[in-house]
């Protein structure tokens, strides 16, 4: 964990309420895809937490999606404003249990983290392929982005205005896959848990209070024993949650 | 210019003492500073019995503030002894106060005297002021005759100082603190979170799973500072202090109010080197004041 000043570069809308903010600093604590930060907003007592979707030696990526009065605030931001940020939060995904063909699943603003994820895969040489679900077509993001990597990639929407009809796990069912990794809704993750195949990664998510381990805000039971969210998590394994 | 403070006979480097439940066992932190600037901390309010505690959510945020519901979520007396203390020890070489909840007087009791053997504990604080658990806590803390019951039992398992932390969710909190020191309390730690409650406005519904939960940070401060003024003056023990305390500014004012040391909670979770800070800023704050020395400035 570190706490720096990152310094606002690009904030902008992928669609009505989804935003791509990239900011420059310190990002040297970030040890792991699935990884969050929690970020200070001015006049907000509590931080906000919201996972990293890519990064690199100077750069962090952060998509959000404006659902109350803090990410409305991150909106209205522009570039040159500063931002408190506590980075290399959580423990994040696993990479050495992909096999060769994992399959990342995504729900709507859960999409995020996978991206840095699919990096990491196709960098240790896994051929991964990508499902991202949304409601609509107008709520779609980032589907180029996954094209642009070179990898396969399914997206399902639940009215069948692009792509396939339905949920994430109608895709699923033709994916020839080794694994899973997913993030997004709990329904979601509750319906991959019937469906999958294969043992995986769950990425949750909770109310925080301070997003590093200390206030016990965020815990949860699982069958490898009581674990914080924040700290444990937000990245679970299959075999150890208890629905 | 000097920070020392003593506090029931040990002295402290300074007065700032993270407050229980805000800073774990200490490692969280100690990942980022050296926690042995701090003057101690208070650990995780510990209970004889293991805990998971209360349903999530347990977190709401407020204006300059938080409610928090986690219901002493704790691995139990024996874990606490058995793997936190040890990996304490490797982080922290000063005196630890230890913090203690229970459901019964039998309970405070068992776990104290579990406690009481541990070299690193330097004080036993005895939370009667618990909001977030049902027919525990702050059961005991509500009513003087209950603390003193409390306190009285614990201060024959222990010759360790025993400071009882006291819920400001009462009618006269005065006559709770002097039944304590009556009882044989070494000291008085005020405030505990007071009783709060948000509400969802789209789902309609408490922000909380457990409906209700203890309100903390800089909103509470004066609140804190008035109890602490009032507990100071009608009693002859120490008094710690706190309640949305976030600088070095707000312990010199809750010093003032007459505490001999000050504990630091919600601030902790919002900026994890908030004590760190305070610490560093203690000095600079004093001279600006001309204050030589902390011990001087208790109870104006």
């Amino acid at each position: 964990m570190k706490q720096s000043l990152f310094t606002i570069l690009e904030n902008t809308p992928l669609t009505k309420d989804v935003f791509k903010m990239i900011l420059s600093g310190d990002t040297s604590a970030i040890t792991a895809t699935g990884q969050f930060v929690n970020i200070q907003l001015a006049g907000k007592f509590l931080r906000r937490p919201i996972s990293v979707c890519d990064w690199d030696e100077k750069t962090l990526t952060l998509l959000y999606k404006v659902v109350g009065e803090g990410t409305e605030q991150m909106k209205q931001m522009q570039p040159g404003e500063k931002l408190d940020i506590l980075t290399g939060l959580g423990n994040g995904y696993n990479l050495e249990k992909s096999g060769d063909k994992p399959v990342l699943l995504g729900g709507g603003v859960g999409v995020p983290p996978l991206y840095a994820l699919c990096k990491a895969l196709l960098k240790k040489g896994a051929e991964p392929t990508v499902i991202l679900g949304f409601n609509k077509k107008e709520e779609i993001f980032y589907e180029e982005e996954f094209k642009a990597l070179g990898v396969k990639t399914i997206v399902t929407t639940v009215d069948g205005s692009h792509g396939v009809k339905g949920f994430v796990t109608d895709a699923l069912k033709d994916v020839d896959y080794s694994f899973f990794y997913t993030c997004g809704p709990e329904p979601m993750l509750r319906a991959i848990g019937k469906a999958a195949g294969t043992p995986g990664q769950y990425s949750f998510e909770e109310r925080m209070g301070c997003g590093f381990g200390a206030c016990m805000g965020c815990s949860c039971k699982t069958l490898t024993g009581n674990k914080r969210i924040c700290k444990e998590g937000p990245v679970m394994e299959s075999e150890e949650i208890i629905w | 210019m000097n920070t020392k403070v003593n506090l029931c006979g040990i002295e402290l480097d300074n007065p700032v003492i993270p407050a229980s439940g805000t800073f774990g066992f200490g490692y969280e932190f100690a990942e980022i500073y050296d926690i042995n600037v701090l003057g101690t901390f208070s650990f995780k309010g510990t209970t004889l019995q293991p805990r998971f505690g209360n349903p999530t959510p347990r977190i709401a945020e407020c204006t300059a503030g938080m409610i928090n519901a986690v219901g002493l979520q704790n691995p139990g007396v024996e874990k606490v002894i058995g793997e936190e203390l040890p990996k304490l020890k490797k982080c922290f070489h000063k005196p630890v106060m230890a913090n203690v909840s229970g459901f019964s007087v039998e309970e405070y009791v068992e776990t104290c005297r579990l406690l009481d053997k541990e070299e690193q504990v330097g004080w036993l604080e005895v939370n009667v002021s618990c909001p977030n658990v049902h027919g525990g806590g702050m059961s005991f803390g509500t009513n003087p005759q209950a603390a003193a019951e409390v306190t009285a039992a614990v201060k024959k398992v222990t010759k360790k100082p025993v400071i009882i932390k006291l819920s400001p969710n009462v009618t006269d909190i005065v006559s709770i603190a002097k039944a304590c020191e009556d009882a044989g309390a070494d000291g008085i730690s005020l405030i505990n979170t007071l009783l709060g409650m948000r509400i969802d406005l789209k789902r309609r519904k408490p922000v909380i799973a457990n409906t209700m939960g203890g309100f903390s940070g800089p909103a509470i401060f004066p609140v804190a500072v008035r109890m602490v003024y009032q507990v100071s003056g009608a009693v002859k023990i120490p008094v710690i202090g706190m309640g949305g305390v976030q600088s070095a500014k707000d312990v010199i004012e809750m010093m003032m109010a007459g505490a001999t040391a000050v504990q630091v909670g919600a601030a902790n979770l919002v900026n994890p080197m908030a004590c760190k800070d305070i610490i560093e800023n203690l000095p600079l704050e004093m001279e600006k004041l001309g204050i030589e020395s902390l011990s001087e400035i208790q109870r104006v």
